[in-house]
């Protein structure tokens, strides 16, 4: 367990030194609302209408954008093998690693996200439901994306590569992401999808550190 | 080893799968005409007009089958991709990369041919109440990741395993997505086919299992082609392989 | 004759599906075939 918080430690120090791995993704998303703003007439209704797609996909891709590194650096510097060579179970590491990841990126985002809602011209209690379902649905997309990535790792560079694996994957997400905020905001209560928001993540969470663990190892021998 | 037969271990030896897979390709091939050949003579002519549909549901012994074997596809994948991490078979390693464009291409002709039929039906080519096309548009994607994935990888075998894992998890995802989309919403007619009881007449139930076994062996025959072409291609500098050649 | 070309006014579509059924079973057969013709031609001139 030590080894699991030396890793997430490890993590937040570098992510505490390079201030951009957490500081990009939240000026890609302000940027991203914006635009979206800006392609609409001002005060457009369907803006309001769009809003849970916006930010959902809109944290999404931030998210992503930052992600495709995740393991890379740790294989060009040798960490990796030293993961396989330690005593501890390599899924437990790598699932220290990628909760690490969600602090460093997705809390961030889901921090960011109410407040580019009242720009959207969100009301409140939807704010609360868009805050749940980020919080439920961003680790889900961490892990996903730390899974694909970790197919990719041995790659130079992947370019789109990244996205067009991880976003089929997350499509479950998107759907009750955004469907409990639209749900709260037709005044529906939105605890059916959070629930199930909530499921897809206990699953992620149990499967997908033993997958990347043995994605890791495929790519490293 | 008690787990894996004899002669199963033995089929998977790349030159003997290369023969077998050969052997059976004249018999796949009679089986899917047969089949395909009965199956859609029996869907254009001998099979009624629905009463509310007319001559439309037609497209249902073209729809349903691709959509079949496009769902079963990304299962065996799923199956052979396990083998492949677990026993380090590289048979099965082949059929992950080899199944996945023929599934892809079936996933293709469903989202095709559920689209025509929709433009009569719902008035529109595309509706995004279908869960079962949104679906499968899905799975489509996934196909595509596979498929890329394989194509990014320069070293075949771990390509192979990485498709495979991508695979599995593509099949669980694919299950997740089929009810998330039904929860997100659905119009769709219910399911053509049901076991006992069958909601539909037998002048159209007997060419509709035909044309989906015909087109299982169809995708069968394919997916020997591809094999024998992969397993040909990775095996270049054994002897057999020379044999198989010269 | 022409009733059945016709298909209830269903023509296009349903002639339609089983035209894109026959061009993708067409693409399944040519292309590992294409792929064979120009592997083997690849091996044998590898091969001394």
């Amino acid at each position: 367990m030590s080894a699991v918080g030396a890793v997430i430690a490890r993590e937040l120090k570098l992510a505490l030194r390079r201030r951009s791995e957490w500081a990009q993704p939240l000026v890609f998303y302000a940027v991203v609302a914006t635009l979206f703003a800006l392609g609409a007439a001002p005060s457009a209704p369907w803006l309001k209408v769009a809003a849970p797609s916006i930010l959902w996909v809109g944290a999404l891709l931030a998210a992503l954008l930052s992600l495709d590194r995740v393991f890379r650096g740790d294989r060009e510097d040798g960490t990796l093998e030293q993961m396989f060579l330690s005593s501890q179970a390599v899924s437990l590491l790598v699932g220290g690693k990628l909760f690490a990841q969600w602090l460093v990126i997705g809390l961030p985002l889901t921090l960011l996200a109410p407040l580019l809602a009242l720009g959207l011209g969100m009301e409140a209690q939807v704010i609360g439901v868009l805050l749940l379902s980020l919080l439920l649905g961003l680790p889900t997309l961490v892990l996903t994306a730390g899974f694909c990535s970790a197919l990719i790792v041995g790659l130079p560079r992947s370019g789109v590569l990244l996205p067009v694996l991880v976003l089929p994957l997350v499509a479950p997400s998107v759907i009750f992401g955004a469907g409990a905020v639209r749900a709260a905001q037709s005044g529906l209560p939105a605890d059916a999808p959070l629930y199930f928001l909530g499921a897809i993540l206990v699953l992620c969470a149990c499967g997908v550190p033993l997958a990347a663990a043995v994605a890791l190892k495929n790519a490293l021998d | 080893m008690k787990l894996i037969p004899h002669w199963l271990h033995r089929l998977s030896s790349p030159p003997v799968a290369y023969g077998v897979a050969g052997a059976c390709q004249p018999w796949l091939g009679l089986a899917s005409v047969v089949l395909l050949g009965y199956g859609f003579l029996g869907g254009l002519i001998l099979a009624p007009a629905d009463y509310q549909q007319g001559d439309g549901y037609r497209i249902i012994f073209v729809h349903v089958p691709a959509a079949a074997l496009s769902i079963l596809l990304i299962w065996a994948m799923a199956f052979a991709g396990v083998i492949a991490l677990v026993w380090r078979i590289k048979l099965a390693e082949v059929f992950v990369i080899c199944a996945a464009p023929v599934g892809a291409s079936l996933t293709t002709l469903t989202l095709v041919t559920g689209m025509l039929w929709g433009k009569p039906m719902w008035g529109a080519y595309w509706s995004w109440h279908d869960a079962r096309l949104v679906s499968e548009l899905v799975l489509l994607f996934m196909y595509w990741g596979v498929i890329a994935l394989n194509q990014a990888i320069a070293d075949p075998r771990a390509a192979a395993r990485a498709c495979s894992l991508l695979a599995i998890v593509g099949a669980i995802n694919a299950v997740i997505v089929k009810y998330s989309v039904a929860w997100w919403n659905t119009l769709h007619q219910g399911p053509t086919l049901k076991l006992g009881g069958s909601s539909i007449d037998s002048a159209m139930l007997w060419p509709l299992l035909a044309a989906m076994a015909g087109l299982a062996c169809f995708s069968g025959l394919v997916i020997a082609q591809r094999l024998r072409n992969e397993l040909l291609w990775r095996e270049r500098g054994n002897p057999w392989a020379r044999d198989a050649i010269a | 004759m022409n009733d059945f070309w016709n298909m209830g006014g269903y023509a296009l579509y349903v002639w339609g599906s089983y035209g894109a059924c026959l061009a993708v079973l067409a693409w399944n057969l040519a292309s590992p075939a294409l792929a064979r013709r120009a592997l083997l031609k690849r091996l044998k001139a590898q091969q001394p």
